[in-house]
């Protein structure tokens, strides 16, 4: 373990996690000044091909309280067989099937390299995946049918004994039938009318076994009754033909759509329908729900815009006047709707592709609380689409869907920790524990989340406070200890429970913060610190959280920055924070935080994906990655910065959701000239393509497909990267004008040495 | 008219009256029988007309004194041998003259002769008559050629076509007895050959001859007294007014009747001889001075009289009484066998009536004679004489028949005296009416008269539209209004038109012309809007035209301009439609359409019911079975082109399931909705197809529904949302159109509409039983408000195993012009035919939708309420989602000013619609009738049928808001005010005691009877609500003629068939039946074929196939297919009897003494019904206390 670096990654790699501090200081109040909280960023299903799960049970510390699993950082008998939980202290004799347990002998949790265990769970039976589709129908042909491609692509894609439903919607809402032979049948449900759950049940004829079991007598046994359910939901193997006529057979939505107005659309009524279903025909069972709309809900409960076209959707703008008259009647339904959904385990999915805005901000919900995808594009008949949609079914190497559903995470810590909260896509399951703080960041107020749906890459942010008190000291050498218990249905149907124990020095601020300070993860900080930010964003106006957000950073610098008070030139930052105000300059800059330019749905859309994605990802999205192509040299990354756009340079940035390559000038000129297509400028053509091929790369690994922007210097797409880039040079920083070093951006926004300007200035002034 | 007007009214106008008299009056004696007799020997040929008459006069009159009844029986009884020929002409003459001659004021006299050449009296009569005429002429001829019929009587009428006299005969009465009467000898013969089909061979003759005098002679009779001045100008009237001055006499004659038989004696003979003296006298005496003179008096003095005056005087004169009706009886026996069964009858009541015959005796040995010969039948008919008798005779006397007459009939016998019996062939016979209208309509009707009476509806004519609406279309209670409200208020007859806007014409006739008057639409008044028609005066040499209407003058546009001719009529008059027919349509613009766009073609939407009965009855697969044919039938106005109606499919049973069958798709989808809380239609779409396009979708589906749903358990259904669905579909559809309802179960799940069984048997009688009729929830009125915004007409086919609440599910259809069809038990082997006649019918008549109906009239009148299956939201308009062509809507106008004699009352009918293949339309019925300021104007221009009509409508709809009870109480005051009005002011003045009928109204109470006894007002033990509210909306929407057959069945006799002819019709009375007879009975619902317990076995061969009468299966559907004409010939007739119905019609074989038979018998409408109805007699007893008691 040479660096705090290697540490790291090494941690990452093993259990998924990675803590902003990796010394934790010993008191409360010193947690405190540190500023940035104890917190990590935990992968609960990281994948790791070199850890095969066990396939027994975990062993529980007998004490109701705790139930801690037995992990390697407990003192192990292995005379007397009995173990003592590290978080409790308790000691709990081990179970019989242990009885050969010995040094030499150890089970695999007890060892080391094993922080992290996956038990597979043999109780029950298993339970198939689910797969409900919800379509919505008023789609152009072109759409429509692209969609039905991929819908029908789908169907090969999915494990042959999972059920499979469908809803199709429009004005109307229909569920499909499956079972049926010869003519095909769906029940229909008005698109305006909020149905209950129970209402829905009824009249679907899923409640009323005991009225149903006595009429059924008189008649005999001739025909057994099909399961109610089953008729909606059918084995993928048995229907697989029928499906695929079916939605062969889907027309576009009838309803004709007067001039000046939208299709009407009731998605909301769709998801209450499909929810419901689910909800009583296979609740607290793995299933996801897959939402595909081509336009806003216009019609019924969870309507987002009337269907007058002159009426445009809400904006920013119009929010921020009260001005949106549908946004909180609207949010209010789809939260309602999730949260049952969650409740029950089922996750929903929303694939919205419109060019104009769909109602995600509305709309959200179903997949943040429900740990669903959303992905959102230009027209179902994009790539995008449908190679995002395809790896939504893409395995691992086990073959195994990289997909689990009905997730619940449990955090257990050692006494002088408690938990926060966690941020990214979970609910909280609302279990009081000794080990919750009343402190809550994020989803706080227990020490247990569901995560409806989860994949190897989603994260969560965790926070944990240290209640140690300053006067009770940590003993010397003393470690903290955290457990992360992950229960969750497999893709194999299978149960699962994965254990990750990890523990951390304690350290006293006052005498050792140097070594606290260099153990700080200034990237898993950062991203940590963000999402507080957008977390805050959700609820709070933008300007506030920007303000927070400064101040935290501030606070940093002045705890950690080695300065003369009132001196900003002497302003010095330790190595392993020198990345951090430039995360924050940026972080600032981001959709995330600034909603200026961008509609209410793409801010939630960038947000969504901004909870759950993993550290790296989570990187990219605060400060994208710029690499230069060029004949000067290979491939380099660049800095994120006005200077970087040199015309003979191709830049390729990758802000996650987007990945633009951009020509300059010099080499737009030629290409347009044709010289790639000459013999002798073999070199040009290689150049050309290099950028294409690691785009590539990047295309086929990331979910959600980014955006691919092949652009141009004066390009009008190359206002993605324009944005982004670091406005080091703009139309009135003179010293820069006339210089041929680069590209001016043509912003008001302040540049990023300006923002170091400011930062210095606020943290050595003697007035904070 | 009836009863009492023995001779005396005969002798006036003698030969009207006789033809009443005689059948209706004969009947109550025995004399009849006797008179048969003897007909049928000697005069056959003659006796029709004539002698009955005659004879019947006499014997009342003479009755009184043993003796000159005697004497007039030998008259007759000779009469009839002798005389019949000479004098029947005679009298026959005179009647046609009436009704030609008001035409042939200037040369019609001479052709009068020519026609009656033969007999010489004739001439007399007709001279006198030419006289009579000229003197109405006058006034008739006015200016106008058409001005003699408007001043003259309706026969006048007839009087255009001066030329062709004999088209007058069909004027009126008269003129048909006229036809008849001409060629005297003729008449008979034909009457011969009739009957001689039949039955028996001295019936015929009688019939044939007796009804058409009868009649001439009633019509007469009823005039003269107020109509003296008609009476003459009309016909025989020409007698008449000699005669007039014997009238009173006659009528005195009558009063003697009660008491001074003296009188009658003298009364008849003189009167006869009187009436005729001029002319007849000679023949009338020798021939048969009763025909002519008799024929008169009988029919109005005639035996009825007899009777109820009895019944006063009974205590006090009960000998006299029992003489008077014993002549009468013979009299009328004569007459009324000439109709039918009653002959037999006639001999046995020879036999009761010791006192009668005692007098006559001697001379009715011969009489007698003949029935001995029958006596095969006479004692039969004892029998039932004797029962209907033993009532009768209670009648006379305290009348107790009043209270039989509400319900249940205590037995009036208490008084009587068995002599005074009321004998059934001596009250005006429907048969004879029937057959009389028929004997003299032998010329097409033509419509250019104003109005004149049309033909009635059981007659078949052909129609010439001059002006005037076919009566096909209109018919009105009055052809000759009240001037005044106050005529009008004191008469109570209702004036009402029965309009049936889009009835089906017969081929022969051509539709109504279409008429278009370009973009700006059809011309108009400006003023009250009233259409362009024939009424609209052109002035100014054309530039203006004034509104008949409302006398407003409005410019003519100037492509509408045109010359006037001399006559200022528009030179393009007869070019145009508008200008000179009755009936036309008009192309409506696009103003006349909903939200001012031109209508899409309909939709049909079919909604199945497939709910576990569905299933198990067979419905389901019946119906899907037969639409898969029946879809290329759908309506259509060409039949070259496919028809642009589109057709959807539900099924339901507590939800709905809606199916796409767009053209595009393998198989049909299914879409269900069970959230029926709030009803929406899923798709659009793929719902409403064209056949054509669709068929392999749409087979498949039929194949598929029945397979799908064969092992549903699913018993509880909706109904409401089913409606809605369909209404839904038609709105998302921006259509008019129709829905088809297959149901079987009362709505029971839970669901808007939803209903409870409330059949509460407790509740008849009393006055909560009006609240059964009225729909138990609202929800169905607002629905059906909907339906009828949106054009959408709802036909509900039932198939209940119980209650279902017709009243309440049959809300939607009445208010939306939709049908109700019910199918009690459906099994599918018996009552497959029935259901799928039904639908194919109700699939492919013609129809119109989202139609509004506005009646215009003249200033003066008003149509103040409508009867029938449509919904207003205004007091002036009717509106209606769909209209078919057996749907008539019943109109009634109320006096709001006075109308001029001059002007007569103008109706105009105007029905906006959208036809089947989307076109838009007015079609336009104008309707002119007369004007008076005599109330027996008025009376002389009624038509029962159509009175009926408006009654029936009129007390069916009073059960919704008053009890039962009230409801026929109403009826009979007001029928009984009617006709006392009738005898106080027009009558001639006679005794209190006798019953006098205006001749077209002779028929009132036995009509009306009818309608009392319905299963609505009157129900029997085993009818259940449903039945009766479904009978209730069925008539609401009858027009005359179902509503007439409805209420007084035809009865056949078929023991013989002829091609080419029907056999005439019998009464509706047990009496009526022999026991070795088969008859066929058509209700318009139903088709009896009851056979009775002793038919030859030859019969029962040739129409089933087996010759016991044990081996007949009655629970066959269908005769047996048999190679021999009489079979063939019976199964023809069944069919085309199914075929003038809207309903198809299951044929019941009724066997005597079978269980069947109560059923059967339920029918017998003139006999006591077993849920208390009164028979006619009693009935008729009844209503002439109540007039009695209104004259007082």
């Amino acid at each position: 373990m040479s660096t705090y670096q290697e540490f790291i990654q090494q941690n990452e790699d093993r259990d998924g996690v990675r803590f902003s501090w990796n010394l934790w200081p010993s008191s409360r109040l010193e947690a405190t000044r540190l500023v940035v909280p104890v917190s990590c960023l935990f992968t609960p299903l990281k994948e790791r091909p070199n850890l095969p799960p066990v396939q027994y049970e975990p062993v529980l510390c007998s004490r109701a309280t705790c139930k801690a699993v037995l992990n390697p950082l407990c003192q192990v008998d292995f005379r007397a067989k009995i173990w003592a939980c590290n978080f409790c202290f308790q000691r709990n004799p081990f179970p019989p099937s242990y009885a050969g347990i010995s040094e030499v002998n150890q089970p695999a949790e007890l060892m080391p390299q094993f922080s992290t265990i996956e038990y597979i769970v043999q109780r029950g039976p298993p339970t198939p995946l689910i797969f409900m589709y919800v379509v919505d129908t008023c789609l152009e042909e072109e759409d429509l049918q692209a969609l039905k491609e991929s819908l029908q692509m789908s169907l090969s894609l999915l494990p042959p004994n999972a059920l499979v439903g469908l809803i199709t919607f429009g004005r109307m809402v229909q569920l499909h039938e499956l079972s049926s032979e010869g003519i095909a049948k769906s029940y229909v449900f008005r698109g305006n009318k909020d149905l209950s759950s129970k209402h829905v049940q009824e009249l679907l004829g899923l409640t009323k076994p005991a009225a149903a079991a006595q009429q059924g007598r008189p008649y005999g046994k001739a025909k057994v009754l099909i399961n109610p359910e089953r008729m909606f939901l059918q084995p993928v193997h048995r229907v697989d033909m029928n499906l695929t006529d079916l939605l062969g057979e889907l027309q576009r939505d009838p309803w004709p759509v007067p001039q000046g107005k939208r299709p009407l659309r009731s998605t909301g009524v769709a998801l209450s329908v499909a929810v419901s279903l689910l909800e009583g025909t296979f609740p607290n069972t793995g299933a996801r729900l897959m939402l595909f709309v081509g336009g806003p809900p216009t019609h019924g409960p969870g309507m987002v815009v009337g269907d007058e076209l002159k009426t445009p959707i809400r904006s920013w703008h119009d929010i921020q006047k009260d001005n949106a008259r549908h946004l909180k009647k609207a949010t209010k339904f789809y939260e309602g709707l999730a949260n049952r959904s969650a409740g029950n385990g089922h996750c929903i999915d929303i694939y919205a592709c419109a060019l104009d805005q769909t109602g995600l901000l509305e709309m959200k919900c179903l997949s943040n609380l429900t740990g669903g995808h959303i992905v959102m594009g230009d027209s179902f008949n994009t790539s995008l689409f449908k190679q995002t949609f395809q790896r939504v079914f893409s395995k691992d190497y086990n073959n195994d869907f990289r997909m689990a559903f009905g997730g619940v995470l449990e955090v257990k810590t050692s006494r002088e920790l408690k938990v926060c909260g966690a941020i990214g896509p979970c609910v909280s399951l609302t279990s009081k524990d000794a080990c919750v703080s009343e402190n809550e960041m994020g989803v706080g107020g227990t020490n247990q989340w569901k995560l409806c749906g989860l994949g190897p890459s989603t994260t969560l942010g965790m926070y944990f406070e240290v209640v140690n008190q300053h006067n009770a000291p940590v003993p010397q050498g003393g470690r903290g200890a955290i457990q992360f218990v992950t229960q969750y249905q497999h893709s194999n149907t299978h149960r699962r429970i994965r254990v990750t124990t990890i523990a951390r020095n304690w350290a006293d601020a006052n005498s050792q913060i140097q070594h606290i300070e260099s153990s700080f993860d200034q990237e898993a900080a950062a991203v940590l610190m963000a999402r507080l930010g957008v977390f805050r964003a959700e609820s709070e106006e933008g300007p506030d959280v920007l303000r927070w957000l400064d101040r935290q950073l501030i606070r940093l610098c002045q705890k950690f920055g080695q300065f003369n008070k009132d001196d900003p030139t002497s302003f010095r930052l330790s190595e392993s924070l020198s990345l951090y105000p430039q995360f924050m300059f940026h972080l600032r800059r981001s959709p995330f935080l600034q909603v200026f330019n961008n509609s209410p749905d793409e801010s939630s859309y960038y947000r969504h994906h901004f909870v759950r994605q993993d550290l790296t990802q989570s990187l990219i999205m605060i400060q994208p990655i710029l690499y230069s192509y060029s004949f000067h040299g290979p491939p380099e990354p660049v800095l994120l910065d006005s200077s970087s756009i040199l015309p003979d340079r191709i830049l390729l940035m990758d802000t996650f959701f987007q990945l633009v390559i951009f020509h300059g000038e010099t080499i737009a000129q030629w290409r347009k000239a044709g010289y790639q297509e000459m013999a002798e400028y073999e070199n040009f053509k290689q150049l050309l393509q290099a950028p294409l091929d690691d785009a590539q790369e990047i295309l086929q690994t990331r979910f959600p497909m980014p955006r691919y922007v092949d652009t141009e210097h004066g390009g009008s797409q190359a206002r993605f990267l324009l944005s982004k880039v670091n406005p080091s040079q703009t139309h009135n920083n003179l010293y820069a004008w006339g210089q041929e070093s680069g590209a001016p951006i043509l912003t008001d926004d302040v540049s990023l040495q300006v923002f170091m300007d400011h930062l210095k200035k606020l943290a050595v002034s003697s007035s904070t | 008219m009836n009863v009492n007007q023995h001779t005396p009214m005969a002798s006036p106008y003698g030969q009207p009256q006789p033809g009443y008299g005689q059948p209706n009056y004969a009947p109550l004696d025995g004399g009849y029988p006797a008179s048969y007799a003897p007909y049928n020997g000697p005069a056959s040929a003659y006796q029709p007309g004539v002698p009955p008459q005659g004879s019947a006069r006499g014997p009342p009159t003479s009755a009184p004194p043993p003796v000159s009844a005697p004497q007039q029986y030998n008259q007759y009884s000779h009469s009839p041998a002798d005389m019949q020929n000479g004098p029947p002409p005679m009298t026959q003459a005179p009647p046609r003259p009436a009704g030609s001659q008001p035409y042939g004021l200037g040369g019609g006299q001479p052709s009068y002769p020519q026609h009656y050449a033969p007999p010489p009296t004739m001439q007399q009569v007709t001279n006198q008559m030419g006289g009579m005429q000229l003197t109405s002429g006058p006034p008739t001829p006015a200016g106008l050629g058409y001005a003699p019929p408007h001043s003259s009587q309706p026969p006048i009428s007839t009087s255009y076509q001066s030329a062709p006299q004999p088209s007058f005969t069909q004027a009126p009465p008269p003129a048909s007895s006229a036809p008849t009467q001409p060629p005297p000898p003729n008449a008979p013969a034909a009457s011969q050959q009739y009957y001689r089909g039949p039955p028996p061979p001295p019936q015929p003759p009688f019939n044939s001859a007796l009804p058409p005098t009868s009649q001439q002679q009633f019509l007469s009779s009823a005039p003269p007294p107020p109509s003296q001045q008609t009476f003459p100008p009309s016909f025989s009237s020409s007698i008449p007014p000699p005669s007039c001055a014997p009238a009173p006499p006659v009528s005195q004659s009558q009063q003697p009747f009660s008491t001074p038989q003296p009188h009658f004696s003298s009364a008849p003979p003189p009167v006869s001889q009187p009436g005729f003296p001029s002319g007849p006298p000679p023949p009338a005496q020798g021939s048969f001075p009763p025909q002519p003179t008799p024929s008169s008096s009988q029919p109005g003095s005639v035996p009825p009289p007899g009777p109820p005056p009895t019944s006063v005087t009974s205590g006090q004169y009960p000998t006299p009484i029992q003489h008077q009706q014993q002549p009468p009886d013979s009299q009328p026996s004569p007459y009324h066998s000439g109709p039918p069964p009653p002959r037999f009858q006639m001999p046995p009541t020879v036999n009761h009536l010791p006192p009668g015959p005692q007098s006559p005796p001697g001379p009715q040995g011969p009489l007698q004679q003949p029935p001995s010969p029958q006596t095969g039948y006479p004692p039969q008919q004892n029998g039932a004489f004797g029962q209907t008798r033993s009532p009768q005779a209670g009648y006379p006397g305290p009348y107790p028949v009043q209270p039989n007459y509400g319900a249940p009939a205590p037995a009036p016998a208490p008084a009587a005296p068995a002599q005074k019996r009321l004998d059934p062939d001596a009250i005006p016979s429907p048969i004879q009416v029937i057959e009389d209208d028929k004997a003299k309509t032998n010329e097409p009707f033509v419509t250019g008269v104003r109005g004149q009476a049309p033909p009635l509806v059981t007659t078949s004519f052909h129609v010439r539209d001059q002006g005037n609406a076919s009566p096909r279309f209109v018919r009105c209670t009055a052809y000759n209004m009240p001037c005044t409200a106050d005529m009008a208020k004191q008469s109570q007859v209702p004036l009402a038109a029965v309009i049936k806007p889009l009835a089906t014409l017969p081929p022969d006739e051509n539709p109504p012309y279409m008429v278009d008057h370009g973009e700006g639409g059809p011309i108009r008044c400006n003023r009250c809007k009233a259409y362009m028609c024939p009424y609209m005066q052109f002035i100014e040499g054309g530039r203006r035209f004034q509104c008949s209407f409302c006398n407003c003058v409005t410019d003519v546009p100037p492509h509408y301009f045109q010359h006037l001719d001399h006559t200022g009529k528009r030179v393009d008059c007869y070019d145009r439609p508008e200008l000179s027919l009755g009936s036309y349509e008009f192309l409506a613009t696009v103003d006349y359409c909903k939200n001012n766009k031109l209508p899409q073609p309909p939709a049909f939407i079919f909604l199945i019911d497939v709910s576990y009965n569905a299933v198990k009855s067979g419905m389901v697969s019946i119906v899907c079975h037969e639409l898969k044919s029946l879809l290329d039938h759908l309506p259509r106005e060409n039949p070259e082109v496919d028809s642009v109606v589109r057709v959807g499919f539900v099924t339901y049973n507590k939800v709905l399931h809606f199916y796409n069958v767009k053209a595009s798709l393998a198989q049909p989808q299914m879409l269900v909705v069970s959230d029926v809380s709030d009803m929406f239609v899923p798709l659009l779409d793929g719902f409403l197809v064209n056949v054509n396009e669709s068929r392999q979708v749409i087979e498949s589906l039929l194949d598929q529904i029945p397979e799908m749903f064969a092992d549903t358990r699913e018993t509880e259904t909706v109904f409401g949302p089913v409606i809605q669905a369909g209404l839904e579909a038609l709105k998302a559809a921006d259509c008019a159109g129709k829905l088809f309802v297959f149901h079987t179960s009362l709505p029971i799940a839970e669901a808007p509409g939803k209903l409870k069984n409330r059949e509460d048997k407790k509740l008849i009688g009393t006055d909560k039983e009006k609240s059964l009729f009225q729909p138990q929830v609202g929800f169905y009125n607002n629905l059906a408000k909907e339906c009828v915004a949106q054009g959408c007409c709802v036909d509900l086919f039932l198939f209940p195993n119980q209650y279902v609440d017709v009243a309440t599910l049959g809300v939607v259809p009445v208010s939306t012009g939709g049908s109700v069809y019910k199918y009690t038990y459906f099994q599918a082997q018996t009552d497959q035919e029935r259901f799928l006649n039904d639908l194919r019918r109700d699939l492919q008549k013609h129809v119109g939708f989202d139609a509004v109906m506005r009646v215009r009239t003249s200033t003066g009148i008003r149509a103040t309420d409508f009867f029938g299956s449509f919904y207003m939201s205004n007091t002036t308009d009717v509106e209606l989602a769909g209209l078919d062509c057996d749907k008539a809507i019943t109109v009634e106008f109320k006096h709001d000013d006075k109308l001029s004699e001059e002007t007569g009352a103008l109706m105009q009918c105007a029905v906006l619609y959208t036809s089947c293949s989307g076109q838009r339309r007015l079609r336009i019925h104008n309707m002119a009738v007369n004007c008076c300021s005599q109330l027996a104007d008025l009376y002389r221009n009624c038509e029962t049928d159509t009175i009926i009509n408006y009654f029936s409508k009129y007390a069916f709809r009073g059960v919704l808001s008053n009890p039962t009870k009230a409801v026929r109480d109403t009826l009979v005051n007001q029928c009984a005010q009617i006709l006392a009005c009738y005898r106080k002011n027009c009558a001639s003045p006679s005794s209190a005691g006798q019953l006098i009928l205006p001749e077209c109204m002779k028929l009132l109470p036995v009509y009306l009877n009818c309608v009392l006894k319905s299963d609505v007002l009157l129900p029997g033990a085993d009818v259940s609500l449903d039945d009766r509210a479904y009978l209730k909306q069925l008539i609401s929407c009858m027009d005359v003629a179902d509503t007439h057959v409805f209420f007084y069945p035809r009865l056949l006799p078929v023991m013989k068939l002829e091609s080419g002819s029907l056999p005439v019709a019998v009464r509706n009375s047990e009496e009526r039946l022999s026991k070795g007879g088969v008859y066929l009975m058509e209700t318009g619902l139903h088709l009896f074929l009851w056979v009775g317990a002793s038919v030859q076995q030859e019969l029962l061969l040739n129409l089933f196939g087996t010759p016991s009468f044990s081996q007949i299966d009655s629970s066959m559907i269908n005769l047996p297919v048999l190679d021999n004409p009489f079979s063939q010939r019976l199964r023809e007739i069944i069919d085309s009897f199914r075929a003038q119905r809207s309903r198809y019609m299951k044929l019941v074989v009724v066997k005597q003494e079978d269980r069947t038979e109560l059923i059967f018998r339920h029918f017998l409408v003139e006999d006591k019904s077993a849920s208390g109805g009164a028979s006619y007699v009693d009935f008729l007893c009844h209503m002439h206390k109540e007039i009695r008691q209104l004259l007082s």
